[in-house]
């Protein structure tokens, strides 16, 4: 086999190992350690000198409360913050999964016609680079829904990661297959199912990490766009209205409420991606150095 | 399966080319006025340099290319082929067995159906042990022998490789090279095999076309008259040293011809 899991050294009866060897294996141990060390020491030092800078300089917690008080309040306002983190996750979630079916749907759509590439993309390209606070007002004005308007946002600025990747991916089927499907007669449905699809999985999982991110930061500007209409509030929406009440502590928790979702969400999504590509794909492999 | 057909002209042919010509962008004589007839159990090899249009003669049987001038005639009803590129071109996310099976999955065969076939061509190759062996976990050797049992898994009229050992070390492609001959003759189909190497030509092929470069054409075409099955002995022979000669100096001319 070509892989071996550099984490688990095998034993060495035989005296097998070099200088190089031993410098390798420290290498990884220090690498294996220290990927996780290094950032809570780092994060722990940045919370000390927040502290202390809090401290020293007696800022009233209504300009920069400490480290301390924003962990009490994110347990204290629980309940409300909770529900708005569910709220705008749902928002997040959604927009995601219609990011994915219309980016890919697209993306199949155009490799299977020039016709409807040419004709569609350069609005795909326009609807990406227009900044979403730019359209998102409009779009509240004949979107009657909340919730729609919401999503449509968000997808906007989701979809076109999933979109361009995927498309990316579809024509990067290797040549010499493609030969091959056309010498055995495959049927297009046939091409694009066992050539094309496959050949675009690692892309569109690239993509789909992008889309993950971007669909919590679509749903999070569109909440500030919004504003609150009959539908429950989300964690946007909890910020504006803590700011509104000087509540500085309550913002800082619902910002990191935020952080933490991304951050859970590209880590679900990586590991979706490395489940999928563990078996063959270059990226999910690991060699020795 | 097809009984081996019987030695000399008389055997029926496969696919014939006439007078076929290929121009690339108007400009480019990738091939030029080439006439070949496959009979039924032919090993031929294209012999010659560098652009001297092999690959192109190779894409224009397959299909892949339409000839600008002449035609390509099978006999027999439609073109039934199997291929070997110089890559072993697998698809990466499919292990060993589902790779062979691609072609008769495109025929819309399920895998249970064909399992029996797959794992014989799996067999022929010497791959048995490896059906869910994903490709990155076999040496170049093994993707090539996944390559071939692929291409033989239709049991194919003509299977049409492209320099498919030029990658492998010389010891790896002697053993390929002997296998081939074993699979083509349980299976008894036709080769067309394009290659670089005067030595392979001659020890797999019963007629060696040499080629000439610019433009693309045929200037010689040598009978290696020896019998099969080939083996080591062959390899040693004086009979095969004259044929080496004879192959070396016509290459020298289609050098020379460019
Ligand atoms: N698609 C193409 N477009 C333009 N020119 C081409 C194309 N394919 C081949 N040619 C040209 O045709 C000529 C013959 O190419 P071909 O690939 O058939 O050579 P070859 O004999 O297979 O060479 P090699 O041994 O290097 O593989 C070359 O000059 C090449 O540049
Ligand atoms: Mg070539």
């Amino acid at each position: 086999m070509s892989v071996l899991d550099p984490t688990v050294p095998p034993a060495d009866p035989a005296g097998e190992i070099d200088a190089d060897e031993r410098r390798r294996r420290r290498r990884t141990r220090f690498e294996k350690v220290g990927r996780w060390i290094l950032p809570i020491l780092t994060l722990a030092l940045g919370l000390w000198l927040w502290d202390r800078i809090v401290v020293w300089n007696a800022i009233p917690h209504y300009i920069l409360p400490g480290p301390g008080l924003v962990f009490q309040t994110l347990i204290a306002d629980w309940p409300i913050l909770f529900e708005a983190l569910l709220v705008t996750l749902q928002i997040t979630l959604m927009a995601l999964a219609v990011a994915v079916l219309g980016g890919v749907g697209l993306a199949v759509l155009f490799s299977q016609s020039r016709w409807m590439e040419m004709s569609f993309y350069p609005y795909a390209v326009i609807l990406q680079v227009t900044p979403i606070v730019a359209i998102a007002p409009l779009i509240f004005i004949y979107v009657e829904s909340r919730l729609a308007g919401l999503l449509l946002c968000a997808w906007l600025v989701a979809f076109f990661p999933v979109l361009s990747n995927t498309t990316l991916g579809l024509n990067s089927a290797d040549h010499n297959l493609r030969d091959l499907f056309r010498i055995y007669g495959a049927t297009r449905w046939q091409k694009l199912r066992f050539l094309q699809l496959p050949s675009a999985l690692p892309y569109f999982l690239g993509g789909l990490r992008i889309a993950g991110g971007l669909s919590l930061i679509g749903a999070v500007v569109a909440e500030y766009v919004a504003g609150t209409g009959g539908l429950k509030s989300g964690l946007a929406f909890r910020i504006l209205e803590a700011g509104y009440r000087l509540n500085i502590p309550r913002m800082f928790a619902a910002l990191i409420l935020i952080a933490a979702t991304g951050v859970v969400i590209f880590a679900g999504l990586s590991f979706l991606s490395h489940m999928l590509l563990r078996k063959w794909h270059e990226s999910a492999l690991k060699r020795e150095a | 399966m097809r009984v081996a057909a019987p030695q000399g002209s008389a055997r029926a042919p496969v696919v014939r080319m006439q007078g076929v010509g290929k121009t690339f962008n108007g400009t480019v004589v990738a091939l030029r006025d080439m006439d070949l007839t496959a009979r039924e159990g032919d090993f031929i090899s294209l012999l010659g340099p560098s652009g001297c249009g092999k690959s192109t003669a190779l894409r224009l049987i397959a299909g892949l290319i339409e000839p600008t001038r002449g035609r390509i005639e099978w006999t027999g009803g439609a073109p039934d082929l199997g291929v070997v590129f110089q890559e072993p071109t697998l698809m990466p996310w499919a292990t060993v067995a589902h790779n062979v099976w691609l072609p008769l999955r495109l025929r819309g065969q399920s895998f249970d159906a064909v399992r029996a076939d797959v794992e014989e061509a799996l067999d022929l190759v010497g791959l048995a042990d490896f059906p869910d062996a994903y490709p990155r976990e076999l040496s170049g050797g093994m993707k090539m022998r996944v390559s071939i049992a692929r291409a033989m898994v239709t049991h194919p009229r003509v299977i049409l490789m492209d320099e498919p050992f030029a990658a492998l070390d010389e010891i790896t492609r002697f053993k390929l090279n002997d296998d081939l001959l074993a699979l083509k003759e349980k299976i008894g189909c036709t080769v067309i095999f394009v290659t670089h190497s005067v030595f392979e030509s001659v020890f797999l092929s019963d007629r060696i076309v040499v080629m000439a470069a610019r433009p693309g054409r045929v200037i010689r075409e040598l009978a290696v008259d020896a019998p099969y099955p080939r083996s080591e002995d062959f390899r040693t022979s004086a009979e095969y040293a004259r044929h080496t000669r004879a192959a070396t100096d016509a290459l020298h001319d289609a050098m020379a011809a460019a």
